[in-house]
């Protein structure tokens, strides 16, 4: 790793493009949190409902898009066939659990969809046992692009910044131009007047559910092939995941999405710089264990800062 | 009243092992079934099972009962299941936990209430020098082995500049200082990452600036599949080797690597193509049984109850024998699925130590191959620092 002390000139430009490639990883992870978190945070603006365990949607994508991706060898069939049973258990889910939880305390709701986390981990082991599963990048995406000369990054990478990309300009566009879209944001401020206006509010919150638990699925789908797919995978990314729409306003997804480019930045120039920065004050051996500690607390610090200066987080949905 | 107790007390020191045998002595097993780390348990379990019956429900001859309960991954929940073994049940063999960090919760106290405990996987340092005990034995490994055995192999190989990685808590330092004992050249980086880290394309951009000739990792578990998937998808795999103890490449987590881990050498005490007889009938034996190839655990499972079976053998079945059993677990008079196997003085094992490379095993799957035997009749680092006469 170049440390800072001992650049020399020519170090200069590699160093850059290291620090071009840490942007694009940091810019891969934001648009995967940015997924997960316009979900949670639609359920939690527009039906106040604390739903932990939209994690589990997450992990029903990848298993799926496993499953089938292995039986049918297209790897596009398996994210149709994930997209399709993440919206419907979660809407499922909607017309069994949360639609009884709507009135109540948010810590009974939390009790809920914790049991529902728990639910849904076994629920796995049960059909797909205990071992992870196995699922590949698909062929025509596993090869390295050099956007930059210098950097071959993955292009399966590069398609999820993509497909994360253009979900974000979908939403946009879905929340500001359509009719559906205007009777969500209705719903939302006022849940009541919006009935009287002839809104059926109860398919709307269906509805609204669906799409984030599609959402999440999707995240699911695209973090397949990266990472090993395996019950209870959902809890780890749920909780950077909560971070994120904490730092963006709770119910924003404009919020989230910054949110989450800013905790996937934050986080993976933390961790990919730290240990040098420090490096240059202490002794190797003492400088990776300190960078390793401060690199994991450091979305966690960012949040505590942003709650300071914004108590509401950036964006709150109604400031 | 004082007549018939007098004749209670004749009756148990004339015939205990009468009395014993028709009641199966009861094994426990304190394992890791549940969380994701449950597959793990499910191995030693099934391997030790398999042992039980092969015998037909005895182990050296002596019928027993093997009670199994799942610990959660949670030192606090073992703590109480290991107690409940002792004081309601009467255990006294205990046996199976997989992660160091319960293990040091529970042998302790168990080992100091006069029941032995047999570790079938978990072999924290520190159970190995000053807490070392008599009623303590490793039948798998002192837990630095399987790094040495990498380290000493990288060096031999010419690796002169190696970039190492593991997660931010004790076990992964202990593995990176196991490593580092026999390994003899530079270090180019030392990177130790979350506890369950998913994405490691921040470390894996770095590492290859940082131009290493090798990388050593450890990462169990998931994490090793995440990393070694991705450090395949950035086209490292064919420029820097990687190097690892067996906890990555068990036949069950190759599975979800797939062909990401082909060719990777990783360092185990165990195949399942080591050639001698004790092996071919147990792998042959474990795939009749479970329809799948035995992992390292399976192997360790398997092993910790025939180690019990030879001692429970010699004093035939009265597991109040403490001293007799103790001293005829230490003799390991069994044919273990390793080939040569003794205790060393801090009872852990003496045995050969191999790099393994991963293979396809031609049913579309992958397993292990024996590559190289790099230590033989190796011990472990802390005997002096155990002061057990």
């Amino acid at each position: 790793m170049p440390s800072f002390i001992c650049l020399a000139t020519g170090e200069v430009g590699v160093f850059m493009l290291l620090v071009i490639e840490q942007i694009l990883n940091g810019l891969q992870l934001g648009v995967t949190l940015f997924l997960m978190s316009a979900g949670l945070t639609l359920v939690f603006g527009i039906m106040r409902v604390i739903n932990l365990a939209h994690g589990s949607f997450y992990m029903i994508g990848a298993y799926v898009a496993a499953t089938i991706t292995a039986y049918s060898g297209s790897f596009l069939l398996g994210l149709v066939a994930a997209l399709s049973a993440a919206a419907l258990v979660g809407m499922l889910v909607e017309v069994l659990v949360l639609r009884r939880l709507y009135k109540k305390e948010h810590v009974e709701q939390v009790l809920a969809t914790f049991g529902l986390i728990m639910f849904f981990n076994e629920l796995t082991r049960i059909i797909w046992g205990r071992q992870p599963m196995f699922m590949d990048v698909p062929s025509w995406l596993s090869s390295s692009v050099e956007i930059i000369p210098g950097i071959p990054y993955p292009s399966y990478r590069i398609a999820v910044i993509g497909v994360g990309l253009l979900v974000a300009l979908f939403l946009y566009l879905m929340f500001t131009h359509t009719r559906i879209g205007m009777q969500i944001r209705a719903g939302a401020s006022n849940r009541e007047m919006a009935g009287a206006l002839g809104i059926n509010i109860r398919l709307l919150y269906t509805l609204v559910f669906g799409l984030g638990t599609l959402l999440a699925g999707l995240a699911g789908v695209m973090a397949g092939p990266i990472l090993a797919v395996e019950a209870g995978m959902g809890e780890s990314i749920l909780i950077l995941t909560f971070v994120v729409i904490v730092i963006g306003g709770i119910g924003s997804v404009r919020g989230a999405f910054i949110g989450a480019l800013l905790v996937g930045m934050v986080d993976t120039l933390g961790r990919a710089f730290l240990p040098a920065l420090f490096r240059m004050f202490l002794s190797t051996a003492h400088a990776d264990g300190v960078a390793a500690s401060v690199a994991s607390m450091l979305i966690y610090i960012l949040m505590a800062l942003i709650l300071v200066w914004r108590p509401k987080g950036l964006l709150p949905a109604h400031a | 009243m004082k007549k018939l107790c007098v004749c209670f007390v004749v009756f148990g020191i004339l015939v205990p092992n009468a009395v014993l045998a028709t009641e199966p002595v009861k094994i426990g097993m304190v394992t890791t079934l549940s969380t994701k780390a449950g597959y793990l348990g499910e191995e030693v379990r099934d391997g030790f099972k398999l042992a039980i019956a092969q015998e037909e429900g005895k182990l050296g001859g002596v019928p027993v009962e093997l009670l199994v309960e799942d610990d959660g991954r949670d030192p606090g929940k073992a703590k109480q299941i290991a107690d409940r073994f002792m004081k309601r049940d009467g255990v006294k063999i205990m046996t199976g936990i997989i992660f160091s960090n319960v293990a040091l919760a529970v042998v302790p106290k168990v080992v100091r209430s006069e029941v032995l405990y047999i570790s079938p996987n978990a072999g924290p340092s520190d159970l190995a020098g000053k807490g070392c005990n008599e009623n303590y034995f490793n039948v798998a490994y002192q837990n630095d082995n399987l790094d040495e055995v990498v380290g000493k192999y990288v060096s031999d190989a010419g690796f002169k500049n190696v970039y190492l990685l593991a997660p931010n808590y004790p076990a992964g330092k202990d593995h990176l200082a196991g490593f580092k004992r026999y390994y003899t050249g530079k270090i180019s980086g030392e990177v130790y990452t979350k506890l369950g880290q998913a994405d490691y394309a921040a470390e894996i951009a770095t590492l290859r600036a940082a131009k290493p000739d090798a990388v050593f990792f450890f990462l169990p578990g998931g994490m090793g599949i995440n990393f070694l998937k991705q450090y395949s998808q950035a086209g490292l795999n064919k420029t820097i080797p990687v190097f690892g103890p067996a906890f990555s490449f068990d036949e069950r987590l190759l599975g979800a690597v797939g062909a990401a881990a082909l060719g990777v050498k990783n360092g185990s005490q165990w195949t399942q193509d080591l050639d001698n007889p004790a092996n071919k009938q147990f792998v042959a034996a474990f795939r009749a049984a479970y329809g799948r190839t035995p992992t390292l655990y399976a192997s360790q499972g398997y092993e910790a109850a025939r180690l019990i079976g030879s001692a429970l053998k010699s004093v035939g079945g009265d597991v109040n024998k403490l001293d007799q059993l103790r001293a005829a677990v230490r003799k390991a008079d069994f044919e273990s699925v390793r080939g040569q196997f003794a205790f060393t003085t801090n009872q852990h094992p003496i045995q050969n130590l191999y790099i393994r490379e991963v293979v396809e095993d031609g049913k579309g799957g992958y397993t292990n191959q024996t590559l190289k035997t790099v230590f033989t009749d190796h011990g472990n680092a802390y005997v002096d620092a155990c002061k057990m006469k």
